[in-house]
């Protein structure tokens, strides 16, 4: 158990930060750039912690499979970015936002880190403003702010539809003036596949260059991961199809303890599968439940033209089912809702697998052009996408894998149980709980980016400045790179006859409906059975054309996929444990009379963090217990 | 439907390309480009040929990843969609399609639809930011932006990079790219203090990387998927002038 020391400050609840930050060491400006550290992704998280440290005259190296940071896919986030500034006056806080995300989480969150959230949140968007991000404003020529859902007050801050594209492309500027004044190095294209460990302590990685394909040894004092989440295990989800856990599962495998796999947001307002090629599930903001209302028919089948079906004969359950939110609840509330209606027989489109989210009334009230004002591109993207127009047809929407809660375990200082490897973002497990509220992901990414890793990370180097730039020559780094080979010749060595896309398809099938939004003992076995069936298959008949030289995407893709079936195992080992419903976990066995999820906080009240104990060996379960000392642990209403 | 593709391919920067033709049959109109393309991807892999390489990421339209020539045209022939966004429902059954990567001297190929555009990476480091360090800013309601000026800058800053406004011109000029960026950021009072010299450098930049200049033939407004007007243009030359004028 010594394994998990969270490292909460003393002191009453809004201090702790405060004080905590007062006790850390720091590390002297004439010493920072002497300090080496690799920061891995460059979404809202990397990015923030790259420019950031850069700024503080660290010596940065900064790592992303893309050709360029600025397509993280931080990019793709739409509604908003949460802050607890009251603009709007209506009774927002510090702790109101804190106290939001731990019952939106289900009482799986941390109470210290996620207060901290809150707080460091209102620096983010003053930072952001600062560096031209351009967030919607009022005539006054004030910040306008909206409500997102899951919560009661208007805290959201967004640039239309595009408010992930327009913090990164801030964040990106921040980063690319340090790459311009030297302090930070950017390595684009390069792909992160091993994580060197030497003396107990995080000192490097391998990574493959992309274009090249040569496998590079990058040394460092210190390794920050910022690569996002790893919800693509599904196939389809919302993500890029690039995003992977890759880098999370190699520091697992090193050491690291992996926390709360099992917690994945599905998300509600997806546009639903149209072919059966379909790559990728794009998703519509959840800022669109803030106008539109969801729907199906009163009547099993009917086939009308939605148009033609009287308000009468329409259910809207969401309004039924949940009056004093509405079509407001949180995202696990409406995922299950939907699924249960279509589960049920009430869904529409031609699979039967969708449900209405319709502008109709908003249109009315508000006229067309209000409407075309606040979701102008996410209707665009609608109709590109369906050949439908939302102004004059209601969208068809459909649950979808979106943000993984779950991630590598981090104390307090952010940093893993390897000592020097740090996890930021969504990459870490530790303010989301069980589940996410809307807009909170941009700013928790944000906010470990800018305000909280410049001043963790410092404490941890503060005794590292007479530790010597490291030779990439050492053993460790060569052992590691030759793993990294190995791995690679085995897989192109297969030369089978389906190709890795297919066994990808494969395994979110299983992923999806044993491991997705409802889960239960008997399934998870199931899955864990095929997974290893499907998984030994896969090293027997993958086809990876071409070789690791040059740019090779069928090879990349290999990698990812390779390591998305241990980590499946894992998932599902995970959501086998936990026997209790919480947040978008959901296991059958564990409901209210209602159908709601049901929390056994006597027997789960805890955070399951997972230790690797190598190939084919059963994972050793770590608990840290969660107590609440400011919150009181409540069943989660939104009716 | 059927399609006859003839498509791109070069093994690498320094080897000569050739279009290569393929047909594909039973492809769905629900399908998005990228994902025929995916779709052939497999048929060329389990035959033991070299898959087509190409870029994307979102497949939603924002990252700015994918570009790819469609006959003829940046992003295809829709107009304001990027090639991740467009559906086999826009080609017609039995059609060609020609599918090129980005044609400019600036964007060598990498391979195949691939090219490098980190000449963008270049002239946003020359000048594309504001420079406040972390922790310095004042609350983010303390300086107005007037509604109108905050918009503008809102729709300069929808650019996503994916370079389709210098596959468009003749010229292969970056105008568009780099006037997106300084009217965003000359537009709000926080971008106004450097606003000189960021339009000095990022220009100045442009010009040494092989860019050429705009003529005002509006190619790249046209494809642009992003529909990002010219007139920022017009302001990268305002600012550019008074900048040099006031030197």
């Amino acid at each position: 158990m010594n394994k998990l020391n969270a490292k909460i400050p003393d002191g009453p609840l809004a201090e702790k930060w405060t004080r905590h930050k007062a006790s850390l060491k720091l590390v002297n400006p004439a010493n920072r750039k002497k300090l080496d550290i690799i920061v891995v992704g460059t979404g809202l998280a990397g990015s923030g912690a790259a420019s950031t440290l850069g700024e503080l005259g660290y010596n940065v190296k900064v790592f992303c499979y893309q050709d360029t940071p600025r397509r993280a896919h931080s990019v793709a986030a739409q509604g908003g970015i949460n802050a607890a500034k009251n603009y709007k006056n209506d009774g927002d806080s510090v702790f109101r936002l804190f106290y939001d995300m731990i019952k939106g989480g289900d009482y799986r969150a941390r109470e210290a880190n996620v207060y901290r959230a809150a707080e460091v949140s209102n620096l983010v968007i003053d930072h952001y403003t600062a560096i031209g991000v351009p967030f919607a404003r009022d005539y006054g020529g004030l910040i306008d702010n909206r409500s997102f859902g899951g919560v009661q007050v208007s805290r959201t801050f967004y640039a239309k539809g595009q408010t992930g594209q327009q913090c990164l492309l801030g964040g990106y500027g921040a980063l690319t003036r340090q790459i311009q004044a030297g302090t930070v190095t950017m390595y684009s294209r390069r792909e992160l596949l091993d994580i060197v460990v030497v003396e107990g302590r995080a000192r490097g990685i391998i990574a493959r260059n992309l274009i090249t394909g040569e496998i590079e040894r990058h040394a460092a004092h210190a390794v920050v991961l910022a690569t996002g989440g790893y919800g693509t295990i599904y196939y389809l989800s919302t993500l890029a199809v690039n995003s992977n856990g890759s880098a999370a599962w190699k520091a697992y495998k090193k050491g690291a303890l992996f926390a709360n796999p099992s917690f994945i947001q599905i998300h509600p307002t997806s546009i639903p599968v149209l072919n059966e090629f379909q790559s990728k599930l794009t998703l519509m903001s959840e800022s669109l439940r803030n106008d539109g209302r969801v729907w199906v028919p009163k009547e099993k089948g009917d086939k009308r033209n939605p148009n033609d079906i009287p308000e009468e004969d329409r259910d809207y359950y969401l309004e039924r089912r949940y009056p004093a939110f509405g079509n407001l609840v949180p995202r696990d509330v409406a995922s299950r809702a939907a699924k249960e209606r279509c589960d049920a027989g009430y869904g529409v489109g031609d699979t039967g697998l969708s449900v209405y989210l319709d502008f109709r009334d908003a249109i009315q009230k508000q006229g067309a052009k209000a409407i075309e004002n606040k979701y102008g591109n996410l209707f665009e993207m609608y109709e590109k996408i369906t050949g439908e127009s939302p102004y004059n047809t209601p969208m068809r929407i459909y649950p979808a894998g979106h943000y993984t809660m779950g991630g590598l375990w981090v104390d307090y200082n952010l940093m893993t149980t390897i000592p020097g490897l740090f996890a930021i973002g969504e990459a870490n497990f530790s303010d989301h709980g069980a589940n996410r509220l809307g807009a909170s992901s941009l700013m928790q990414c944000a906010g470990d980016g800018y305000f909280i890793i410049p001043y963790t990370i410092a404490d941890y180097l503060s005794d590292q400045i007479k530790v010597a730039r490291f030779d990439t020559k050492r053993p460790e780094f060569e052992e590691a790179a030759n793993n990294v080979k190995g791995r690679i010749d085995k897989l192109l060595a297969v030369n089978g006859k389906e190709t890795v896309t297919s066994f990808h398809k494969r395994l979110g099938k299983i992923m999806w409906d044993y491991c997705g939004m409802y889960r239960n003992e008997e399934g998870l076995k199931k899955a864990l059975t095929l997974i290893k069936e499907l998984e030994e298959e896969f090293w027997k008949n993958v086809k990876v054309p071409g070789s690791i030289e040059g740019v090779n995407q069928e090879l990349e893709k290999a990698c990812r996929v390779a390591d998305y079936f241990e980590m499946a195992k894992l998932l599902c080992t995970d959501a086998l444990n936990r026997k209790e419903s919480c947040g978008a976990h959901f296991r059958e066995e564990s409901q209210t009379d209602t159908g709601e999820a049901k929390r056994i906080d006597s027997e789960f009240a805890y955070v399951a963090a997972w230790e690797y104990n190598g190939p084919d060996k059963e994972p050793t379960l770590h608990k840290e217990p969660l107590t609440f000392e400011y919150v009181k642990l409540q069943e989660r209403s939104y009716t | 439907m059927k399609l006859k593709l003839k498509i791109w391919r070069q093994k690498d920067a320094k080897s000569k390309g050739k279009f290569e033709t393929y047909h594909l049959d039973n492809v769905s109109p629900e399908m998005s480009f990228l994902e025929m393309l995916d779709y052939l991807n497999s048929q060329l892999i389990l035959k033991g040929e070299d898959p087509i390489a190409f870029e994307h990421d979102c497949r939603e339209g924002i990252c700015g990843s994918c570009g790819l020539y469609i006959n003829g045209r940046p992003h295809g022939l829709k107009g304001k969609t990027t090639t991740c966004e467009l559906h086999l429902r826009d080609f017609k059954d039995g059609c060609t399609i020609v599918v090129e990567p980005w044609r400019a001297a600036s964007f060598p190929v990498i391979k195949d639809l691939m090219v490098d555009r980190h000449a963008f990476e270049k002239i946003m480091q020359a000048g594309g930011f504001i420079s406040t360090n972390a922790g310095a800013a004042q609350d983010a309601n303390a300086i107005p932006v007037t509604k109108p000026k905050a918009d503008e800058a809102f729709d300069a800053a929808s650019c996503i990079g994916c370079g389709a406004c210098v596959a468009a011109c003749k010229n292969s000029s970056a105008m568009l790219f780099i006037a997106a960026k300084v009217s965003q950021l000359a537009l709000p009072p926080q971008g106004r203090i450097e606003a000189k010299e960021r339009v000095k450098r990022m220009v100045a930049k442009m010009d040494e990387l092989g860019f050429g200049g705009c003529t005002n033939t509006r190619a790249c407004e046209a494809e642009c998927p992003k529909g990002i007007s010219i007139s920022h243009i017009a302001r990268l030359n305002r600012e550019y002038y008074a900048a040099k004028f006031s030197d």
